[in-house]
């Protein structure tokens, strides 16, 4: 039996949050990123390695969210979600005021291409029963960000521990 | 294809190997650089004045997403371009703070070929600062079997990060 709300109970494996992009996957992010940690890997600079290695040139396998951060400014807009939604949404349903993560899990599927177009969404993996930590009493949750590409291919999946708790005392 | 094979195979490494170290002087700017280059505006990464005195930190620090590219450059200088990451999971002890010399340290924890014939490195690697670990990482990284195998060709089932 589960002691979860229904409203939780209902979340657990549900696709959430779909969004896409804000734009294509693109060159110039990558040079800068290799610049700033002087990451010389030939996949990224030189055409003939990336041809012959990876089918044409790709994006370090790390830079998974880079393409959904949003864009500082744009205009007209109000106001942006939060990244990792469910995790707030969470802390609402429970009423728990902090919260931490304690674990970040990435994996890596389908490279990632100049141009791709990717989407993402949120799914709630599971969520503990009530446990008390030196931080103080709450529930440990689990949230995967999965990435895909235009095609539907599974590019990356994130993953979260996230610990929603109410301090001691 | 005959092309000469460009950094390790599977063959040539075995538990217990180290990697290399690698030691970097932090500035303001890799930390700027690189939370900028993640997309990460927000401005303990960039405003030192925030970070010291809304945060409460040090000095500016380096971002999350930053520290994953660092880990990425560090596996790949010592795979090659052939070593194509499965699975990273990391844990965050403490900060890289401008003006640190990070160290970036790893070894072998074990190596296996799965039963789709991918080779995996089991990697335990860290981002220590004066001795003490700020960042550890568990990575697992596919290497080629040989010269002529080439982790980066698997698709569907037959990679399994």
């Amino acid at each position: 039996m589960s002691s979860l709300p229904a409203d939780v109970e209902a979340m657990v494996g549900a696709i959430q949050y779909e969004e896409q992009g804000e734009f294509p996957v693109e060159r110039g992010y990558i040079w800068t990123t290799c610049s700033s940690v002087e990451n010389g890997n030939p996949l990224f600079w030189d055409d003939d390695v990336a041809t012959e290695i990876t089918d044409g040139p790709i994006a370090p396998s790390t830079m998974l969210s880079v393409w959904f951060r949003p864009h500082h400014w744009v205009p007209g807009r109000t106001s942006s979600g939060l990244p990792l939604q469910v995790h707030f949404d969470l802390k609402d349903a429970f009423d728990l005021p902090e919260a931490v993560m304690t674990d970040n899990t990435l994996v890596f599927h389908e490279p990632v291409r100049p141009g791709d177009l990717l989407s993402t969404r949120q799914i709630l993996q599971s969520v503990s029963e009530e446990k008390t930590t030196k931080l103080g009493t709450g529930r440990f949750w689990v949230i995967d960000v999965e990435y895909r590409n235009q095609r539907g291919d599974l590019v990356g999946v994130e993953s979260y521990t996230g610990f929603g708790y109410r301090k001691a005392g | 294809m005959g092309t000469p094979a460009r950094g390790i195979t599977a063959d040539a490494v075995k538990p217990g190997d180290r990697l290399p170290e690698l030691k970097h002087d932090v500035t303001a700017t890799t930390i700027v650089l690189g939370a900028l280059a993640a997309r990460d505006w927000r401005p303990m990464h960039h405003d030192h004045d925030f970070a010291v005195n809304r945060n409460g930190m040090r000095d500016l620090f380096m971002s999350t997403p930053n520290q994953a590219a660092w880990f990425e450059r560090y596996v790949t200088d010592w795979t090659g371009p052939k070593g194509r990451l499965g699975r990273m999971k990391f844990r965050m002890i403490g900060s890289v703070f401008a003006g640190d010399t990070m160290v970036l340290s790893g070894s072998v924890e074990g190596i296996e070929v799965d039963d789709r014939g991918c080779a995996w490195a089991q990697l335990a690697l860290a981002v220590s600062v004066e001795g003490t670990v700020v960042t550890e990482c568990a990575a697992r990284i596919a290497l080629p079997r040989d010269g002529d195998d080439n982790p980066w060709a698997r698709r569907g089932d037959r990679w399994q990060p």
